[in-house]
């Protein structure tokens, strides 16, 4: 036995490490946070907050010039993949948690909450999304879903002393365990049937295996819904709402945006690469999805009086219109490229739309202590550019140009429509259906900032701190481009492919 | 010059009034002489261009698109930045060139509550972008694009300075709009999925969007596909129009505008649609024209015999304007659903006609509104008595929204009745001469309710509470020079109709016969 030791050669896999340099700089930034938040003491805090804004800056660099390498990189047996559409994904994810940095930093320095816990939390959480972004193999999306969402837990029920924002973190918790036991479950049975964790293994297996097996289906249904929690898809979304609301309204924003677009990520991955050859079993299931959550989401946000709440509606909503061109992508490769890149521009333009409003959101609140609607009243008259941004904010999730949400939605019907099917024209004509029910919200909103006045009479300007008007001008300059020049977005996701699926 | 204008004159008229708009934002909002006068010069230099395109198109050549520009912009989807303009779009781009300056000037010292001109004159620029750019785009996502960049700044005008109910009809106006567009733009979708693949620059073959090469390319689609595919677009355009049944934003959304919003809102807005339908849906899908040509006729004979039943039992004055356009919009739309060049030059001339003559109205309706703070019908009166001028032009303006010959109303209405004595295609005769004839009995109804309107409210002696009011005073100097070049023109283009049909005549009877429906 110990001869056996002995002569086993032990090979150390050779690590690409210009491929992982985004991931290992994120992990580094992390380790710094910890050691300096552990010998600084309470007043200089605000440490915090600067480094992890500038290591997640400064992760992009590495993005960059694997972009520009253009190299497809495969690490560790195929279980983790450097693409175009891994390192535009972790870039989004860079750039989104780096926006809620700016919405963090003086919300939580005037709260009294834990600084340097924080930042680790959302530096942590943001490694997941990164690592999910990569992984083509069922155990490491599993460990980069665990990754991104314990830490997401934690920052639910951040602000401790409130009971909403314990409620918030429990109920995120207990849905978000059931949610990883039920796709647990699944990815165990899809492993049992075809020896293998490797998405690419999968595929050729279980498009052998007969339809009659039901298990598999079984298998797919069980890691889609997993997902479908992760998404806030109807009717996995009941934790969406409160948990929105508890939470401190910068993780809010880091949940309705990062954390959601890290779940299309894994379905995306999952669908095209895993299980693209039963797209019999996934298309309809997630044909009903889509159209069950865009109206629930929108008929529900229709009666919310609290900003938080309507928004997470909209946002599920919003997963509705994404989950959409999934539902129809096996009509033939080129539905399956556009399904693809549509819900890859859709989620890079609902980040910055939707940050964006969150950032309007914090700013309000910081004069008007409540994120209700009617305390929007008259914003117009006192904050002109609040409004605008806003309003911005609001028509491009509406889909109306030039904000950048119609082309969002355009890419949609454009998926839709490109399956060419019955099916796909009927699910085109219920999102526009949805977009109008959805402009009734939206459309309140503007009509409370814009045309009632201050519920109180008090119309002193607000002071908004430079932190949050960076957030503001980084969301709003990428609305508005991408709005008027949609090609500068399509010119990074232009070249994405995933295995099963060509460009 | 002319060098300059084909490869710059259309992308500077869409894009000065943004131009304009921006800096305005960058001055502050106490400074509202100079926002005036910035807005207004703006418009001005919009209307420069409009003269020097005017003066260098070629008319003789009316049919094919000039000033085009072709370039690149969403590559992903074969989208390009497509503009130019033919004889069908020319008046209407005149017409709003002429319109948005008139607008200015005339709320140079009449801005409604809540004032703030620095954000009202902004948003008229903004629309002025839209307006513009919908007349000019030929690439279908570009006319998306710019179709409802129109949308937001109405909505803000006529939500915050309409009148009393204007939140209500905002979000009406808004919601039905967005309902149409929506729907369309699926059709849009369709369309370029279902049609062939056309060359493009670079080598290849892809699905378009460009309008010009969408009529060869979209034939192959199936007659079913199609027939849905107009449904689709159908909704779109007509709900902006407004056709019966989907009218009844209109005249919320008319009545509780701000004057100068009715004025926009009746003279282009309502063009949109009709122009989508003339532009898109009847070259792009003939066939399925054909077969929707005599449903849309019967919801425009419907529009024309109910809008006039509405205007005869309205109070109020500038509701009343309101159901006159949904009527006067159905001769509009029956002179396109003949789908023939003597119907369809008609339905554009009705265009044009029908923007001055009720931008008039309601301009008048406005102004009388601010002098009263009413417009009951019965509460007002005698105007000819107490503000002479003011009830001549008044008078002038009914009478040509009635169709008077000599006036620009009776060119709209009156070749397009007769049009439909002899519709294009295989459409059924007919079923096309009873449209004739209920159109003909609603250019009564719409005679007595124009005189009607005109004998409450300008006959007789003033009423009692108006009788000795300081506010009531005669037509002011800036209301004469906003009103003056529309009045002008409504009498010209009365006597020399020419002027506009020798412009669309080329472009529609080319279009006409390239629908290639045998007659």
């Amino acid at each position: 036995m110990l001869a056996q030791l002995a002569t086993f050669a032990w090979d150390a896999p050779s690590v690409d490490l210009h491929a992982l340099a985004p991931e290992i700089v994120v992990t580094a930034t992390l380790v710094i946070l910890l050691v300096v938040d552990a010998f600084t003491g309470d007043d200089q805090r605000w440490a915090a907050s600067s480094i992890a804004g500038i290591g997640l800056l400064v992760a992009l660099i590495p993005v960059a010039t694997l972009a520009y390498d253009g190299v497809e990189r495969i690490l560790f047996g195929g279980a983790y993949v450097v693409d175009d559409f891994a390192l535009v994904l972790k870039a989004l994810f860079l750039l989104s948690a780096y926006v809620v940095v700016l919405l963090s930093t003086n919300y939580i320095a005037e709260g009294d909450y834990w600084e340097g816990e924080y930042y680790e939390m959302i530096l942590a959480s943001v490694l997941g999304m990164m690592v999910m972004a990569s992984a083509r193999d069922l155990i490491s999306i599993f460990v980069a879903l665990e990754l991104l969402s314990i830490p997401a837990y934690m920052m639910a029920a951040w602000r401790k002393r409130d009971v909403k924002s314990d409620e918030a973190g429990l109920k995120y918790y207990l849905m978000g365990v059931f949610a990883s036991a039920v796709m647990l479950y699944g990815m165990s049975v899809l492993y049992g049937y075809t020896g293998s964790t490797l998405l690419a293994d999968i595929a050729p297996r279980i498009g052998e295996l007969a339809t009659s097996t039901p298990l598999v289906t079984l298998g797919i249904v069980f890691v889609v819904i997993g997902f479908a929690f992760k998404v806030s898809a109807v009717p996995f979304h009941t934790w969406a709402p409160d948990t929105y609301e508890g939470a401190p309204t910068p993780v809010t924003a880091f949940l309705a945006v990062a954390s959601k677009a890290a779940g299309f990520v894994a379905l995306l991955t999952l669908l095209f690469v895993g299980f693209w050859p039963r797209h019999d079993v996934w298309q309809p299931l997630l044909w009903v999805l889509s159209a069950a959550t865009m109206f629930v989401g929108n008929f529900i946000a229709l009666r919310q009086t609290n900003v938080v709440r309507m928004l997470a509606y909209s946002g599920i909503a919003q997963a509705g219109y994404i989950l959409a061109p999934l539902a129809v992508a096996g009509a033939s490769p080129e539905a399956a490229s556009q399904a693809l890149h549509s819900v890859v521009i859709y989620l890079v333009i609902y980040a910055a739309m939707n940050l964006g409003a969150f950032a309007v959101v914090l700013a309000v609140a910081r004069k008007t202590r409540s994120a209700e609607i009617s305390t929007y009243g008259g914003l117009f008259s006192y904050a002109p550019g609040l409004t605008v941004c806003m309003s911005i904010f609001m028509f491009s999730l509406a889909g109306i140009p030039p904000a950048a949400g119609w082309f969002a939605k355009l890419g949609i019907f454009q998926a839709l429509a490109s399956a060419g099917t019955t099916s796909g024209y009927v699910l085109a004509v219920l999102v526009a259906l949805n977009s109008v029910i959805a402009f009734a919200y939206y459309g309140r909103l503007m009509r409370v900032m814009w045309m009632d006045d201050a519920p109180d009479g008090d119309v002193s300007p607000i002071k908004v701190p430079w932190s949050l008007t960076a957030a503001l001008a980084i969301t709003v300059a990428v609305t508005l481009v991408a709005g008027v020049l949609p090609g500068l977005v399509t010119h990074f996701t232009d070249p994405i492919t995933l295995l099963a699926v060509g460009s | 010059m002319k060098d300059f204008l084909n490869s710059w004159g259309l992308s500077l008229a869409i894009f000065v009034p943004l131009v304009g708009a921006v800096v305005m934002l960058l001055v502050p909002k106490a400074n509202e002489q100079l926002h005036k006068v910035l807005a207004l010069a703006t418009s001005l230099v919009v209307a420069l261009i409009g003269v020097l395109l005017l003066a260098n198109f070629q008319y003789d050549d009316g049919k094919t698109l000039q000033f085009v520009v072709d370039k690149s912009w969403i590559p992903f989807i074969n989208s390009r930045y497509i503009v130019g303009i033919d004889g069908i779009s020319l008046p209407l781009i005149a017409l709003t060139m002429l319109v948005v300056p008139l607008c200015i000037i005339y709320s140079w010292n009449h801005f409604p509550e809540p004032k703030n001109p620095k954000a009202f004159l902004i948003l008229i620029l903004i629309l002025e972008t839209g307006m513009i750019g919908t007349f000019c785009a030929q690439d279908l996502i570009l006319f998306f694009v710019f179709f409802e960049v129109v949308l937001l700044p109405m909505y803000f005008m006529i939500g915050v300075w309409g009148g009393e109910k204007r939140r209500y009809a905002a979000m009406k106006f808004f919601l039905y709009t967005l309902f149409g567009s929506a729907l369309m733009i699926v059709s849009f979708m369709a369309l370029y999925f279902l049609s062939d693949k056309v060359p493009v620059p670079g080598g290849g073959f892809e699905h378009t969007f460009d309008m010009r090469a969408l009529p060869v390319a979209a034939a192959g689609i199936s007659s079913t596909a199609a027939l849905w595919i107009f449904g689709g677009m159908f909704m779109g355009f007509g709900i902006k129009v407004p056709m019966f049944p989907f009218h009844t934003w209109l005249p919320d959304a008319h009545t509780q505008a701000p004057t100068v919003g009715s004025v926009i809102l009746a003279a282009v807005l309502l063009k949109l649609g009709t122009y989508g339908f003339v532009r898109i849906a009847l070259p792009i899908l003939p066939e399925a024209a054909e077969k929707w040509a005599p449903f849309i006729g019967l919801l425009a004979v419907i529009g024309i015999i109910y809008g006039a039943l509405c205007c005869l039992a309205q109070t109020d004055m500038k509701r009343l304007i309101a159901f006159s356009s949904v009527a006067h919009m159905g001769f509009v739309m029956l002179g396109i659903a003949t789908l023939t060049d003597f119907g369809i030059n008609a339905a554009i001339f009705g265009m044009v006609a029908h923007g001055l003559i009720t931008g008039m109205l309601f301009f008048v309706a406005g102004s009388a509104k601010e002098r009263f703070h009413t417009l009951d019908i019965a509460r007002l009166g005698g105007m000819l008595k107490q503000m002479p001028r003011m009830g001549w032009i008044l008078g002038l303006s009914a009478m040509a929204s009635l169709g008077l010959p000599g006036l620009a109303g009776f060119w709209g209405e009156f070749p397009a009745i007769l049009s439909a004595y002899n519709p294009g295609g295989d459409l059924n005769e007919g079923l096309f001469r009873v449209y004739m004839v209920v159109a003909a009995l609603g250019t009564v109804l719409a005679a007595a309710y124009l005189l009607w309107l005109y004998q409450r409210v300008a006959f007789g002696l003033p009423k009692e509470e108006f009788a000795d009011d300081p506010h009531v005073h005669d037509v002011s100097f800036t209301e004469y020079v906003a009103w003056v070049p529309m009045i002008v023109l409504i009498v010209v283009l009365g006597f020399f109709p020419n002027i506009i049909f020798h412009v669309t005549n080329p472009a529609v009877s080319d279009m006409v016969s390239a629908m290639g429906l045998g007659s």
